[in-house]
């Protein structure tokens, strides 16, 4: 399914998109399809589902251990690519990775992969506007959407020119720093919602792990948010992992359709 | 946006692959850099510390024991002899002014031997910034008079704990810190590696090695030497030697670590070989060649020198490499070890780990007659530093 057209249907009954994050292969190839399963019937709207890379630099503690325990558990990009084809998601799935293993595969087979595997949309970290020319053009050519960020730091010219490409959603990074959970939304996140003005979908992401959270952030303007570190935590602690990781879904998900 | 585009590579290599939030960042560090590098003021502030804190110029020596020895002319660029005993404070000189005059409040760094890490330190005392060290855990041990020397010059140091625990996890740390406090702080890189301006301006910043050198063998030659001998694991000191004869007809020898063998495995190279045997990748905000395995990973890298231990080369260096300007070769622990003693013994100098694997390609290439007749060495740092690993293994 492509992202806008989740979008819209949301937009439809005037509800927020829940984003949820976990990597692929924390901590086994297995466990992903089982995970997934749970934060879909939580009610979770779009699935990113990450590739793990050896040397993640927008990642903080959390996700960093995660996307160890995949590595450790054996994730490779081919791996990857046959356990997203055998999830047969009726939502969207995005991949987020760095962008050396995008590179190392080759770009063009690389979102041909994705496009074959039923990925809609890409989002690279580590890729501004400045290095995505070459790949933005292969992403348009197989209907993949590639999904920019912009931070608080973002200026102006740099918020126009990556607003005109922008395919899919806009993430919006809530707070200058790396992925993690917090218990507060910062200031700088709602004056960058209201500086992004934009007719596609924004959803922000970095630092949330609650509804209420959540809720702030869909009643200052935006169309989903992005929970990652919360659900990789679950994942990480061994408990109760598909029970707990639906739980949070649905607590956030209510989050995003009380406004 | 795309204005810039050009400037920031090397051929196809460089760059600025970088989360958003710190693009601002570089273009503001860019547009200060040009701003400066050729201001009159800065330059004179900046050459004033050169000389008189660093203890600029290095002496080129001829090394007149180990030339009988070896059978060719040696000439030694004593880098070893600047403040600190090692070519990395002038690189942190010029980056710690111009964050002075950027009113940047803190400055932060990654260090892999720690020799980085002092300069650092020595900077942030000097122009009074508040400085903080990111340092693999696994080196903080290996070189724990570094981690000394530095806190007593009032610089915290950060052990860092993920990953292989080396100087690719301490950058990643760094670069952390730096997206989440990039309004206040200067990410002071220590080598010509990272996003563009990085390998550009810590490049320009230690080319007054290649400078001094230029006017030093001119007096004492009359002409350029055959060949430079740099050791190369970021390649700061090679390209600061290099740089300034790159349009020269001399010949380029930049030395990696072999370290216990030339073999890879998926997880880890037994060596930190990159340009001779890495491929074309992306990391730590540059295109370069990279120690990965066939999907792309970042292989964890080795050498007896903390210095050399990198998965990562500078982007300069890779298309020097790529078009034929400089010949990258390999020396390995064992033959470092042994240059080393060779150093000591002939010449009664101390070289670091580093720079003896420079000395050690010259040993064995003297015989091919590839350096020619006059070979300069960058002696890139002493080798204080060094005596409890080299201690260890005395047998």
């Amino acid at each position: 399914m492509r992202i806008a057209e989740k979008f819209k249907q949301l937009k439809a009954k005037n509800e927020g998109a829940l984003i949820a994050y976990i990597c692929a292969g924390d901590p086994t190839p297995e466990g992903t399809k089982e995970y997934v399963t749970a934060l879909v019937r939580g009610g979770v709207d779009i699935i990113e589902l990450g590739l793990p890379f050896s040397d993640p630099v927008a990642d903080g503690p959390t996700i960093q251990a995660g996307i160890q325990r995949a590595l450790d558990g054996g994730m490779t990009p081919d791996l990857y690519f046959r356990t997203v084809s055998s999830l047969k998601l009726h939502i969207p799935l995005i991949v987020m990775t760095y962008y050396n293993l995008i590179f190392k595969r080759g770009l063009e087979k690389f979102v041909k992969d994705c496009a074959a595997s039923g990925i809609s949309g890409i989002i690279v970290p580590d890729l501004p506007p400045e290095e995505s020319g070459d790949l933005l053009q292969i992403c348009r050519k197989n209907e993949v959407d590639l999904i920019y960020l912009v931070a608080p730091t973002t200026t102006e010219t740099r918020m126009e020119h990556i607003l005109a490409e922008g395919a899919g959603f806009i993430y919006l990074v809530a707070r200058l720093g790396v992925t993690g959970a917090r218990s507060d939304v910062a200031t700088s996140t709602g004056e960058l919602i209201k500086r992004v003005k934009t007719a596609t979908p924004k959803a922000v992401g970095f630092g949330i792990s609650t509804g209420d959270q959540a809720a702030q952030i869909i009643h200052a303007g935006a169309d989903g948010v992005i929970v990652g570190s919360a659900f990789v935590n679950i994942i990480g602690s061994g408990q109760d992992v598909p029970e707990r990781l639906e739980a949070l879904a649905r607590e956030i998900k209510k989050g995003v359709i009380s406004n | 946006m795309s204005q810039a585009l050009t400037s920031t590579k090397f051929g196809k290599y460089g760059g600025q692959y970088v989360p958003e939030i710190l693009m601002p960042a570089l273009l503001e560090l860019t547009d200060y850099y040009e701003k400066y590098k050729d201001d009159a003021v800065f330059n004179a502030e900046l050459d004033h510390y050169l000389k008189d804190f660093a203890g600029r110029p290095s002496p080129l020596y001829l090394a007149k024991n180990l030339s009988k020895e070896y059978g060719i002319k040696i000439y030694l660029k004593r880098e070893d002899l600047v403040h600190g005993g090692a070519h990395k404070l002038n690189n942190t000189l010029g980056q710690g002014l111009l964050a002075k005059y950027m009113g940047k409040k803190r400055i932060i760094a990654e260090t892999g031997a720690g020799q980085h890490g002092t300069a650092c330190a020595m900077a942030g005392a000097c122009f009074g910034v508040s400085t903080e060290v990111y340092m693999g855990a696994k080196d903080t041990v290996r070189q724990r008079m570094n981690v000394y020397r530095m806190e007593l010059m009032g610089t915290k140091v950060i052990p860092v704990k993920s990953g292989s625990q080396t100087l690719k996890d301490a950058i990643n740390e760094a670069m952390r810190d730096w997206v989440a406090n990039v309004e206040t702080t200067h990410y002071m890189i220590g080598s010509v590696v990272g996003p563009h301006p990085f390998p550009t301006m810590v490049r320009d910043f230690q080319s007054v090695i290649g400078k001094e050198v230029r006017l030093q063998i001119l007096e004492k030659e009359g002409r350029f030497p055959d060949s430079i001998v740099a050791c190369t694991g970021g390649g700061s000191n090679a390209m600061g030697i290099f740089h300034p004869f790159v349009e020269e007809d001399v010949d380029l020898f930049a030395v990696e670590a072999g370290g216990s063998g030339m073999k890879t495995t998926d997880k880890e190279a037994l060596h930190s070989a990159t340009l001779c045997t890495g491929e074309d990748g992306v990391l730590h905000g540059m295109r370069t060649k990279v120690l990965q395995n066939k999907y792309g990973q970042i292989l964890e890298s080795s050498s007896i020198a903390a210095g050399l231990d990198y998965a990562g080369v500078g982007p300069e260096l890779a298309y020097l490499a790529d078009i034929g300007r400089l010949k990258p070769c390999y020396s390995m622990d064992s033959e470092a070890l042994d240059a080393f003693h060779d150093l000591c013994r002939f010449e009664g100098i101390i070289p670091a780990l580093e720079s003896s694997h420079a000395l050690a390609y010259v040993k064995k290439a003297v015989a091919s007659g590839e350096l020619g007749d006059i070979v300069v060495v960058n002696v890139s740092g002493r080798g204080d530093k060094d005596l409890e690993t080299v201690m260890g293994m005395r047998t």
